[in-house]
């Protein structure tokens, strides 16, 4: 529909050549802005590697011509803005050169952060169809619970990660656990919100159908609010796990930079390993990728092995 | 037909009560309860767990529920106010007997349906406050009545002291975060989304290239540049500001152009047959219609403006802010300053959004989700 109203208002468009129709598709427009980005990329890290390496070539006397300094500047150490290929060849390495067990291999921090991930968007996902069933089927905790859930996303819950990795660890308990409690945190709220929008899905009609059935609560719950709120479960819980990745990343920063895509960001800043920095970035970018996807895909086979049809 | 209202919160209430009395005393060694306080503490309990079943009209049972339960509540934590960790049993059967008349206050309440706007506005808000009242009451009833040592969990009354006597101090870091970084950063950011989706919306090519790239991003932790900002711009409010600059900037791209795409075909024709050139299209069809989506990005935005400044000054701020409170007094082991930061933050929040969800019911007066169609 938006393509027709696109050729709608564009109506030369429709006819034009092969260019436009190759960019009529989405594939070609996204290609060409990365493209663009990396281009940029490049040209900032010039401008902003610049000043460092002239002030180094100054020291050392030399004069190199354009090209020359233009590669210098690509090639710096510890540059203000790493070029791409220097950030490509420092996640290449980490990642399938070194041993998985290694502590500079980003394999094991990116598993680190995915375990208190996985844990923490498991207990949020239950914790939040939980709230859901009871919000549906109680008024009193509708009336009451709802708002508190909507002002708890409205206080920064990440301001609370160093204090709650610290106050565990007074009483003992390290590792993956508190840093899963504040995945569960912001993971919780996106699938209580969609699966009480999903439980309430079935309209008047079916409910009506339902009861005429002589249908138990328990059975209308099991049989037709369950399966109508499937969808929405999937829908939410693409946005809980990315919520999750994010929780356990910050929650890496206080507990003195151990293992974790989170502890690799800080030591990063601390010795101005800009390069890892970058590469630690890219790691946890395609972490959250893979989980958005991975969840993308169970949704799709659920949905289709319970008969849904894709609208 | 008796008439009696009877609920299992009420009768659990009740065994409660009979238990607490059978484990008496409330508290050991001090002994802070005098034996009218005790037995007023009982009748306030038990009292209101049988009156609730009489058969009068709903609202005087919820007031004789609520005066019951918080009276309780009141009395039992003033007396183990200086005594903690001294709680047998009994004070916790009691507490837990109050929670439970509160939840039956908060069921009569929702069943009540004024016809009044404003008596349903304020039970609208009574309904909630309750709830979160018992939240602040079992915290501190079990922090003080257990004993839980003070660097874990603070009760909510030690945090409010510490809150009231280190307003200088909040305040600066308000100022800081909140006034130079967030704000800056969340008019940039949410300006620029704003205007890049025009710009999208003008060239198809854009907006088909940066939709999905846009849609990617929102998945990705962006708060991780936050070091690389914090290196480029120095470790005043700029580099926060960057942060927020770059957090809120794709949801707002992303949802104004959903919500340029929101308004009707035949709206759109109407707007063509009128011969409106594409400024007066945008600015009186698809602007308003697309305003839904951009207060929704606004509201996302305040959440996300408030984390990416406090989580950017983790790593690396001058003296003062918010983050920087929160992560040095953590590491000094004064959690009541803490517990005070986030209470403010909350507060923060909440105003931040509240704010723009009132301008967004003044704005988007004509949509059905405000006018409550």
């Amino acid at each position: 529909m938006t393509e027709a109203a696109t050729n709608l208002a564009h109506p030369q468009a429709a006819s034009a050549g092969l260019f436009s129709r190759i960019a009529a598709g989405s594939v070609f427009p996204v290609v060409s802005i990365l493209a663009g980005l990396v281009i940029v990329w490049y040209v900032f890290a010039v401008i902003l590697n610049g000043p460092f390496q002239r002030d180094l070539d100054r020291r050392a006397g030399e004069t190199p011509g354009f090209v020359e300094f233009v590669g210098k500047t690509w090639s710096q150490p510890k540059p203000t803005l790493p070029a791409p290929h220097q950030v490509a060849a420092n996640f290449f390495e980490n990642t399938f050169l070194r041993k998985v067990t290694s502590n500079r291999s980003l394999v094991y921090h990116a598993w680190v952060t995915l375990s208190s991930t996985l844990l923490g968007f498991a207990f949020g996902t239950a914790l939040g169809i939980l709230i859901a069933v009871g919000i549906v089927h109680f008024t009193s905790l509708d009336r009451s619970l709802m708002p508190w859930i909507i002002a708890s996303q409205t206080i920064p819950i990440l301001a609370i990660a160093p204090m709650v990795v610290v106050v565990f660890a007074a009483i003992g308990i390290t590792g993956v656990i508190p840093k899963a409690l504040i995945s569960t945190y912001l993971s919780f709220f996106p699938v209580a919100v969609g699966m009480v929008k999903g439980l309430r899905s079935p309209e008047l009609m079916h409910l009506d159908l339902m009861h005429t059935y002589n249908a138990s609560a328990s059975q209308t719950f099991w049989k037709l609010r369950v399966p109508a709120s499937v969808p929405f479960l999937f829908a939410s819980m693409k946005v809980a796990v990315a919520a999750s990745l994010v929780g356990a990343i910050v929650a890496e920063l206080p507990t003195g930079a151990v293992a974790g895509i989170g502890a690799k960001l800080l030591s990063g800043s601390y010795y101005s390993q800009t390069i890892d920095i970058w590469a630690a970035l890219v790691a946890g970018s395609v972490v959250a990728i893979l989980l958005v996807t991975v969840v993308g895909i169970v949704g799709n086979i659920v949905e289709r092995s319970m008969g849904g049809r894709p609208a | 037909m008796s008439g009696l209202k009877l609920s299992w919160q009420a009768g659990l209430a009740l065994l409660f009560c009979v238990a607490a009395a059978i484990m008496l005393p409330l508290a050991g060694a001090a002994a802070p309860y005098s034996g009218g306080t005790t037995a007023l503490i009982f009748v306030l309990v038990a009292g209101a767990a049988l009156a609730s079943a009489l058969p009068v009209p709903n609202l005087i049972s919820a007031a004789i529920l609520f005066v019951g339960a918080h009276g309780a509540a009141w009395l039992l934590i003033a007396g183990i106010t200086g005594n903690e960790g001294t709680a047998r049993t009994s004070f916790f059967l009691l507490i837990i007997a109050g929670w439970l008349l509160a939840w039956r206050c908060v069921t009569v309440l929702s069943v009540l349906r004024p016809v009044d706007r404003l008596a349903n506005t304020l039970l609208r808000l009574l309904i909630p406050v309750i709830f979160g009242a018992w939240i602040l009451i079992l915290w501190e009833a079990i922090t003080r009545g257990a004993g839980i040592p003070f660097v874990l969990l603070p009760p909510p009354s030690a945090i409010g002291v510490r809150l009231a006597n280190s307003l200088p101090i909040l305040w600066a870091d308000v100022n800081q975060t909140i006034f130079k970084s967030v704000v800056a950063g969340y008019i940039l950011g949410c300006g620029a989304g704003f205007a890049t989706a025009i710009l999208a919306d003008r060239v198809p090519f854009l907006r088909r290239g940066l939709l999905p790239i846009g849609n990617m991003v929102s998945a990705l932790p962006i708060i991780g540049v936050a070091p690389i900002l914090v290196m480029w711009f120095g470790f005043d409010w700029p580099s926060k500001a960057a942060v927020v600059v770059v957090m809120t900037f794709f949801p707002m791209l992303v949802n104004t152009v959903a919500g340029l795409a929101a308004s009707g075909h035949m709206e759109r024709d109407l707007m063509r047959t009128y011969a409106s050139s594409y400024w007066q299209t945008l600015f009186k069809l698809r602007l308003p219609a697309a305003a839904p989506f951009i207060f929704n990005a606004l509201k996302i935005n305040s959440t996300l403006a408030m984390i990416g400044a406090i989580v950017a000054e983790f790593f690396g701020t001058p003296v003062v802010g918010m983050g920087f409170r929160i992560s040095t007094e953590v590491g000094r082991m004064n959690i009541d300053m803490v517990w005070a930061e986030i209470a403010v933050a909350a507060l923060a929040g909440s105003v931040f959004y509240g704010a723009i969800a009132l301008v967004e019911r003044a704005v988007t007066f004509w949509h059905p989700s405000v006018r409550g169609g």
